[in-house]
């Protein structure tokens, strides 16, 4: 897409990440695709996001791979080592588990392990997200995995134009990225990114200001907590949201400055409660604030359990804004 | 000895200076360790020296390989300097990764040793990415991935294969089969008779080759790296071998056959080409005893860089995260 043209009024995930990885190989040649489907014969990736690419930058960059995660990843670090900047494309993040010993193992920690000589500027792309009726194996939102893994920096866009300008900025960067897409919000519009816009990596967003109670979120959930923070609005309560837009490095900086604020906070993500993102975020807000918060930080997560199936399991398996609006009162006693 | 392709007389005698060293430098490190002077978990390559000795003289600092924890043979044969290796083993900062990868993970980016895993099968998948890179960029080097023959039955192993024939990577897998997957015997473990076999499912030339025969083994690895710089794609080659300190450094080798370790040691690869090369007058006596006593003085050299070094410093443990250090 060239700068001459002009900016739509909004834009979905699936074009705006299409958008940024043109840019990427538009400006360095050593960008390449890898990954199942992605070539414009395949129809460019399962739902799309990759439409285009082959036939502008050719089936060399873009590469349709056989369904062999660990080969795909493998060859996205040797390249990326060589001086790559490869993006990896792993269809589903339950797909990453096939894939592990090439994330874990190696890309997160050959920087490390070779004293700083290698260095693996790969990006993995992964869609998940419940919503879609796809049960308990294509779903998952695993981001503690890779958060606890040294080495490996883990990305959850919130939004369209989040997603463009992370997108370039994982790309960019000289470590390895995992960018983690919401599917079910795919093909939801939202405003269109600036082109050529970097949104830096490591940066928390606070995307609605507010002074009573801090809600701390990232991915799709984050446009649940505004949801949440516009109802107590009406009730005289005023929230502050915050999107990580990085899991991984954690910007604590900007939440404990916004808890020391509104001395109350909720954390809220997709991903099974238990021993999750949330559980680390409360940790360190109570190392920090202990004395200074009104209440014990609160979090929402998903049910223990996989992702279920029945419609009617599958909308309560996630944050609902019930859930969300019990943890908030949770902290207002 | 086999009668392909021939080597040079310089060749010959450079494929043997290497595999002195590996047996050299494994005889030194042993006595370190037993010394108690150095603390590591140690793989011992000896016995197998042939195969990266042999390969690696196709190859230059260019091309890439990608090992595994059996690896000091494949690292030293593709030229890491000695004392660097060392001190990576001994944990000092002077090592060739800080003391920060130790010795199932040596990294040397100068020589082309670009990666060292610990995990079985892992080798190959990297290596791929290596030749994908060249390739791409139609530079005319080619990636070495090495690993054992236990290596053969995980995934990684199939997947890689299947990748590098369909693209057709400058890529050579190098299974040095010494007959033992940790403790299980091959037999009890894989289904295919020989896992060169294995390359004819992925359209791959596949060789079986005794892996102890210097000239067999120079013979399959430059018919395999002309293949791939040429364009062929890849080749698998399967180096019959075995090894003669076990597992890891230590083992009582109980689960062996009987009178198996004792026939290898008396056909130790090393001596044997020695005595090949004088007879066949590719090099004298004294020629190659200065170059053991060369060896031994660099090994010498190294020992004492490595144990005078100081270890690294704990600002070590926040840095090589990321590209900048971060607060986590």
């Amino acid at each position: 897409m060239s700068s001459a043209q002009h900016k739509p009024a909004t834009t979905t995930t699936i074009q705006a990440i299409n958008m940024a990885l043109d840019e990427a190989m538009r400006l360095d040649p050593e960008v390449i695709l890898l990954g199942e489907d992605v070539g414009d014969e395949q129809e460019g990736g399962v739902c799309g996001v990759t439409k285009g690419l082959s036939t502008k930058y050719g089936k060399s960059r873009v590469r349709t791979t056989p369904i062999s995660e660990q080969a795909i990843v493998g060859a996205a670090i040797g390249a990326a080592i060589a001086g790559m900047r490869p993006v990896a494309e792993i269809m589903l993040m339950n797909f990453t588990a096939v894939a592990m010993d090439m994330i874990v193992n190696h890309a997160a920690k050959l920087r490390f392990m070779s004293g700083g000589q290698t260095h693996v500027p790969l990006t993995i792309r992964t869609m998940t997200g419940a919503g879609f009726g796809t049960g308990g194996q294509h779903s998952d939102y695993l981001e503690a995995w890779f958060a606890h893994t040294a080495g490996i920096k883990v990305v959850a866009p919130s939004s369209p134009a989040e997603s463009y300008g992370l997108m370039l900025s994982c790309i960019f960067d000289d470590d390895p990225c995992l960018f983690i897409e919401n599917m079910p919000t795919y093909w939801t519009p939202g405003a269109s990114p600036d082109l050529g816009k970097r949104i830096p990596l490591g940066k928390a967003n606070v995307v609605l200001p507010g002074s009573d109670v801090t809600l701390i979120s990232y991915s799709r959930a984050v446009s649940d907590c505004i949801a949440v923070a516009k109802t107590f609005a009406n009730q005289g309560v005023s929230a502050e949201v915050i999107d990580l837009r990085t899991i991984s490095p954690l910007d604590m900086d900007t939440v404990l400055t916004s808890v020391m604020r509104t001395r109350r906070a909720v954390v809220v993500h997709e991903a099974v409660k238990p021993f999750g993102v949330g559980a680390e975020i409360a940790a360190r807000l109570h190392e920090g604030l202990f004395g200074d918060l009104a209440a014990p930080v609160q979090r929402v997560g998903a049910y223990y359990c996989a992702v279920p199936f029945s419609k009617k399991l599958e909308m309560e398996f996630i944050p609902t804004h019930a859930r969300i609006e019990a943890a908030v009162r949770a902290t207002l006693g | 000895m086999t009668d392909t392709t021939i080597p040079s007389c310089a060749t010959l005698v450079e494929i043997y200076r290497r595999m002195a060293l590996i047996k050299l430098n494994d005889e030194r490190f042993r006595a370190v360790i037993k010394a108690g002077k150095i603390v590591a978990v140690y793989y011992s390559p000896r016995g197998q020296e042939v195969i990266p000795s042999a390969v690696s003289v196709n190859l230059n600092d260019e091309d890439s390989i990608c090992t595994i924890y059996r690896g000091i043979h494949d690292m030293l044969a593709k030229g890491v300097p000695v004392k660097l290796l060392w001190a990576e083993i001994a944990g000092k900062a002077t090592g060739t990764c800080k003391g920060k990868g130790g010795p199932m993970h040596i990294t040397h980016p100068a020589t082309g040793v670009m990666v060292t895993t610990g995990i079985v099968g892992s080798s190959m998948p990297i290596a791929n990415g290596f030749a994908l890179a060249a390739q791409l960029r139609g530079q005319k080097r080619v990636a070495v991935a090495y690993f054992g023959d236990g290596a053969s039955n995980i995934g990684a192993f199939h997947e890689s294969l299947n990748m590098a024939a369909i693209w057709k990577l400058p890529v050579i897998f190098v299974c040095q089969n010494n007959l033992y997957g940790e403790h299980t015997r091959y037999e009890l473990t894989t289904s295919a008779r020989r896992i060169s076999d294995r390359a004819a499912s992925y359209q791959m030339p596949g060789v079986t080759v005794d892996g102890n025969d210097p000239l067999a083994m120079y013979s399959a690895a430059n018919e395999a790296v002309a293949r791939a710089r040429s364009g062929g794609g890849p080749t698998l080659i399967e180096a019959l071998t075995f090894r003669f300190q076990g597992h890891v450094f230590g083992d009582m080798d109980a689960y062996m056959m009987e009178g198996e370790k004792e026939a290898a040691l008396s056909r130790d690869p090393v001596p044997t080409f020695r005595a090949w090369l004088i007879q066949n007058e590719q090099a004298s006596e004294i020629q190659l005893a200065a170059m053991e006593s060369e060896i031994e003085r660099e090994i010498d050299a190294a020992v004492d860089f490595a144990l005078s070094s100081p270890e690294p410093d704990l600002a070590e443990l926040r840095q090589d995260i990321f590209a900048t250090e971060v607060r986590a």
